[in-house]
C-alpha cells in the first residue's frame, strides 16, 4: 500500500467546481481517497498549481504513417538528441518524437494521457505496438472509418445495425477507442483520381456522398454508447473557403443531436476555417465557426494551432497532404493506401511572414478565444501537424496573456494581422479555464470518468506546476508561466512521483483504453458471417489473423459499454 | 584501433584562450568511451594561445578523428596526414589544409573559409545530412585528389574544385554556387539541381535526359578564373523546373556531337 499526501496546492480541479481553492490531495494506490494514514508520504506543493494530469485528445504519436514520418526526416532529429540516463532511454525529437521520448517530454508538462488520433485499422497491430513503447502515459487509439469500403457498402445498402455490429467487430478486432472520420469518402475519391469538395458529391463506384457517411456513422455512434463523439476530419482540409464546409459538416448532424453529450467533435478547425477563394485572399472564418459553436450543444471542436516554426505534417488526408507538396515543393512520402486508409506526410515551416501561415495561426487563437464556452473547445496542436505538443506551454501563454500573443502579432506578415480580428480580442484564459482545455473537458468529452478531475475515486493522475498564484499574474508574467508549464514540478501518474523538477523519476508503463461495444449476439453473428466472405474479396489477411489478441497489448484496459442493438 | 573518435572540440575557436591543461582535458568519445584528449594526441603548445589567429596542427593519420574544425569561426588548421570523416562541418571562416585524404561529408554545411585537401576526399563533400535540404552555403573547397560522389549535394552557394574525377551526382539538387570537376565525372551529373553550375573538364558518359541544350561557349567563369573550353551548355533539371547550368568540355567528349545538331 503506497500512499502520498500532497499537500497545500492551489488546486484547479473543473469538474468537481474547485476554483483555485488551498487544499490536500489523499492518494492511495493509485486513487484519490478520503484521507491517509500518518505513514504516507508527504510532498509539500505550497504556492504550486495543482491540475489533473493533462489529457489530450488529438496527438498523433503512434502508427503507420507516424513512423514514416520519422524515416522520412533524419534531419528532424538529427537537431534534436536526448542522450539516455540512468532512468531514461535515449531518443530524439523533433516534431516526430521516438517513442521514448513522446513519453518523457508528455510527462514533464504534466500530461498524463494522450489519444493516438488517426489508425488505419489493417495496421493497428503496429499503432499498438508503438504506444506500448510509450512510458508513462495512459494511451489509445481512434481507428480510421471514413472512407472503409465495408461501412459504405453497410450504409448505402441502408444496413445501419449491420455496420453498427461491423463498427462493434472493428474496434474490438484492433482495439480502439472511437470512431474517427478522414475526409470521409474524399481519400477513396482520391485513389480513383478525384477532388471531393462538398458534402454532396458522390464517391465513385459506392454511391454514397460523405453527408451519408457522417450521418451514419454518427448513428451509429449512438447506437453502440461510445464514450467520445465521431471524431471528425472534415472534407476539403486546406482550400479556402472551406469553412463552409466545416459549417456544413457540424450542421448536417444537428438532428440528431440529444441532450445529454456531443454528438460531433470537430477537429483542428484551423486547417478547415479559412475563408476566401484564393490563397491571395485567404481570411479567418473563425468568427463564423465559433459562432456556430456557441449556437449549437452537439458539436466541440480543436483547433490544432499553429506554433511557427519546423514541423512535420501528417494525416491521414492522402489528397490534401498531395496539395501540400505541390505547393510547398517539399518532399512528401504516400502511406496506408494499402489499408482501409491513406495518408501523406510532407515536413513544413510555417513562417510569420507568409501570409497564409500568419492567418493560419490566427484562426487557431481566435476560435480559442471566440468560442464562449471552454467545456466546447479542446487544446490541440495536432501534433505534429500545427506544431510539436511541446509547443503547448507557448500556446496555453498565447490564450492566458493578451501581452504574449501581442508580441508574436506584432511581428507577423501585415496583411494578414490586418484582416485578423484577433488584435481586438481582449479575453485572456484563467488557469480554470487552462484545465478545462487541457484537461477536464478533454477527459470529459472522451468519456474517462476516472480522468481530468481530481475528485475521490479517481485516477491519481497530477500535474503540480511551480506557479505562485497569489504573486504572479499570468497575463504579465507569461514567460514565467511558460516555462513553468513547460516543466511540471511534480507529475504524478498513477499515485507514482514520474517528475520532479522537471526530470523524469521513474517510467512506469501506462495503459492503453479500448472500447468494446456489446452488440446483441444474433447480429454479431450474422455479421461477421458475411464479413468473412468480404475478407476473402477484399483482404490480403484472413479474418481469423486480423484481430489485434487483447494479450498483444501490455496492459489494456477494457471499457465494455452496452449497444442499443 | 579503428575506433572512430568523436571531437567537435577540436578548432582553434574552441582552443582560443584556453591553457594547455584544459585543452588536453577536453572530453571526445573514442567509440562509446569517453576520453581525453591527451588520451589520443600528444598536445603541445608553441607559442602563446592569447593570439586570435592561431595554428592547430595534427600530425599523423587522423582519420578515424571526426569533426575536426567542427563550427570553425578563426584561424586556421593543418591536418599532416589524412583527417577522417565531417572535417570543417559548418565552419564559417579560416582555413583547412590537409596534407593527406579528407573523409566523406568534408565540409558539409559549410558556410564560409577555405578547406584545401592534397590527396583524395570521400563522398558527400559540402553536402548536408541525409534527409536535410541544407548543403554548403558559402566558402572554397579544392580537392587535389578524386572525390565520391554526390559533391555538393543540396549546395546552396560557394565554390567546390575537384582536381582529379568525382564519382556520380555531383551537383545534385543544388540551387547555387559552383561545382568544378577538372577531370572525369561518374554521370548524372547535376540531377534534380534547380540552380548553379557544375563544370566538368573531362569525360562524361551521358547528360540526364532532363537538360535541354543551349549553346557552345568558350570558356566559363569559376570565381575570378576563366577555364578554357569549349563548353556544351545544358540547362535543368527540367523535372524541378531548375535553371541550373551543366558544362561540358566538347573535346573530351566527341560521343556528345549530336548536341551540335540542335544548335544550328
Amino acid at each position: 500500500m503506497t500512499e502520498l499526501l500532497l499537500r497545500s496546492g492551489i488546486v484547479f480541479d473543473p469538474l468537481n467546481r474547485i476554483r483555485g481553492e488551498k487544499m490536500d490531495l489523499a492518494i492511495r494506490d493509485g486513487r484519490i481517497v478520503e484521507t491517509v494514514s500518518s505513514k504516507a508520504k508527504i510532498i509539500d506543493a505550497s504556492g504550486m498549481v495543482v491540475m489533473p494530469g493533462g489529457v489530450d485528445i488529438h496527438s498523433h504519436i503512434a502508427g503507420s504513417k507516424v513512423n514514416s514520418g520519422r524515416i522520412l526526416r533524419p534531419e528532424d532529429h538529427e537537431k534534436d538528441a536526448e542522450k539516455r540516463t540512468s532512468i531514461t532511454r535515449a531518443g530524439v525529437g523533433y516534431s516526430i518524437p521516438s517513442t521514448f521520448t513522446t513519453g518523457y517530454r508528455y510527462a514533464k508538462m504534466g500530461y498524463t494521457t494522450v489519444f493516438e488520433p488517426a489508425t488505419p485499422p489493417l495496421k493497428t497491430r503496429h499503432t499498438h505496438e508503438e504506444l506500448d513503447q510509450i512510458p508513462i502515459i495512459d494511451k489509445a487509439c481512434f481507428p480510421l472509418f471514413g472512407n472503409n469500403w465495408f461501412v459504405m457498402e453497410y450504409l448505402k445498402e441502408g444496413k445501419l445495425e449491420e455496420c453498427a455490429a461491423y463498427v462493434a467487430w472493428m474496434l474490438n478486432a484492433v482495439k480502439g477507442y472511437a470512431i474517427k472520420i478522414v475526409d470521409p469518402g474524399g481519400v477513396e475519391a482520391w485513389g480513383w483520381g478525384r477532388y471531393l469538395k462538398r458534402l454532396d458529391e458522390e464517391v465513385p463506384h459506392f454511391a454514397i456522398t460523405p453527408r451519408e457517411i457522417l450521418r451514419g456513422l454518427c448513428k451509429i455512434n449512438k447506437l453502440l454508447g461510445m464514450p467520445h463523439a465521431i471524431h471528425v476530419h472534415t472534407n476539403n482540409l486546406g482550400n479556402p473557403g472551406n469553412y463552409l464546409t466545416t459549417i456544413e459538416t457540424m450542421d448536417c448532424v444537428a438532428d440528431l443531436a440529444n441532450s445529454e453529450k456531443p454528438i460531433i467533435h470537430i477537429t483542428h478547425v484551423q486547417f478547415t476555417g479559412l475563408t476566401g477563394n484564393s490563397w491571395l485572399n485567404v481570411g479567418s472564418g473563425a468568427p463564423e465557426i465559433a459562432d456556430y459553436v456557441n449556437k449549437h450543444d452537439h458539436v466541440t471542436v480543436d483547433p490544432g494551432q499553429v506554433v511557427f516554426g519546423d514541423t512535420t505534417t501528417m494525416t491521414a488526408d492522402g489528397p490534401f497532404q498531395f496539395l501540400l507538396h505541390k505547393l510547398s515543393g517539399n518532399k512528401w512520402v504516400n502511406v496506408d493506401v494499402e489499408g482501409e486508409t491513406g495518408a501523406g506526410i510532407v515536413p513544413f515551416r510555417y513562417r510569420r511572414s507568409n501570409y497564409v501561415n500568419a492567418v493560419q495561426w490566427g484562426i487557431g487563437l481566435e476560435l480559442m478565444l471566440l468560442v464562449k464556452d471552454p467545456w466546447k473547445i479542446y487544446l490541440t496542436t495536432d501534433h505534429p501537424n500545427g506544431g510539436p505538443f511541446t509547443s503547448y506551454p507557448k500556446v496555453i501563454t498565447w490564450l492566458m496573456s493578451k501581452d504574449a500573443r501581442g508580441r508574436v502579432l506584432a511581428r507577423i506578415n501585415k496583411n494578414a494581422r490586418r484582416r485578423l480580428d484577433l488584435p481586438g480580442i481582449n479575453r485572456e484564459y484563467t488557469f480554470e479555464e487552462i484545465a478545462i482545455v487541457t484537461r477536464a473537458g478533454t477527459s470529459k468529452s472522451l468519456g474517462l470518468k476516472q480522468k481530468g478531475h481530481l475528485g475521490v475515486g479517481a485516477d491519481a493522475d497530477i500535474a503540480v506546476y511551480s506557479i505562485d498564484v497569489s504573486s504572479i499574474d499570468p497575463s504579465r508574467d507569461h514567460e514565467f508561466v511558460r516555462k513553468a508549464l513547460a516543466k511540471a514540478a511534480y507529475t504524478i501518474k498513477k499515485g507514482e512521483m514520474v517528475v520532479r523538477e522537471g526530470e523524469i523519476v521513474a517510467t512506469p508503463t501506462g495503459t492503453t483504453y479500448w472500447v468494446d461495444p456489446k452488440v446483441s449476439n444474433d447480429l454479431m453473428q450474422e455479421t461477421t458471417a458475411s464479413l468473412s466472405a468480404k475478407f476473402e474479396d477484399y483482404y490480403t489477411v484472413r479474418m481469423a489473423n486480423y484481430s489485434v489478441e487483447e494479450n498483444y497489448l501490455e496492459s489494456p484496459t477494457k471499457i465494455e459499454v452496452p449497444a442499443e442493438v | 584501433m579503428s575506433v572512430p573518435v568523436e571531437c567537435s572540440e577540436i578548432s582553434p575557436n574552441s582552443f582560443a584562450g584556453k591553457t594547455l591543461d584544459q585543452i588536453r582535458a577536453t572530453e571526445v568519445w573514442e567509440g562509446n568511451q569517453r576520453n581525453r584528449l591527451d588520451d589520443i594526441f600528444q598536445v603541445k603548445e608553441e607559442g602563446s594561445t592569447a593570439s586570435e589567429m592561431l595554428t592547430v596542427r595534427i600530425v599523423g593519420d587522423a582519420s578515424r578523428i571526426r569533426k575536426i574544425g567542427y563550427r570553425m569561426t578563426e584561424g586556421s588548421m593543418v591536418v599532416e596526414g589524412d583527417a577522417g570523416m565531417y572535417l570543417g562541418e559548418e565552419m564559417s571562416s579560416g582555413s583547412i589544409i590537409v596534407s593527406g585524404n579528407g573523409g566523406a561529408w568534408l565540409g558539409s554545411k559549410m558556410k564560409g573559409g577555405a578547406i584545401e585537401v592534397k590527396g583524395n576526399a570521400g563522398d558527400f563533400v559540402g553536402s548536408c545530412y541525409r534527409g536535410s535540404t541544407k548543403g554548403m552555403k558559402g566558402g572554397t573547397i579544392t580537392v587535389h585528389g578524386n572525390a565520391g560522389t554526390e559533391v555538393g549535394c543540396w549546395m546552396r552557394n560557394g565554390t567546390i574544385r575537384i582536381k582529379g574525377n568525382s564519382g556520380m551526382f555531383p551537383g545534385m539538387h543544388m540551387n547555387n554556387g559552383t561545382i568544378y570537376i577538372e577531370k572525369d565525372c561518374g554521370g548524372r551529373a547535376g540531377a534534380q539541381m534547380t540552380g548553379g553550375k557544375v563544370i566538368i573538364g573531362g569525360y562524361v558518359a551521358a547528360i540526364l535526359p532532363s537538360f535541354n541544350v543551349e549553346e557552345v561557349r568558350e570558356k566559363v567563369k569559376v570565381g575570378e578564373e576563366k577555364i578554357p573550353g569549349p563548353f556544351y551548355v545544358f540547362t535543368g533539371d527540367v523535372n524541378e523546373n531548375g535553371n541550373g547550368k551543366l558544362f561540358i568540355n566538347v573535346a573530351k567528349n566527341p560521343h556528345l556531337k549530336w548536341c551540335g545538331e540542335y544548335l544550328e
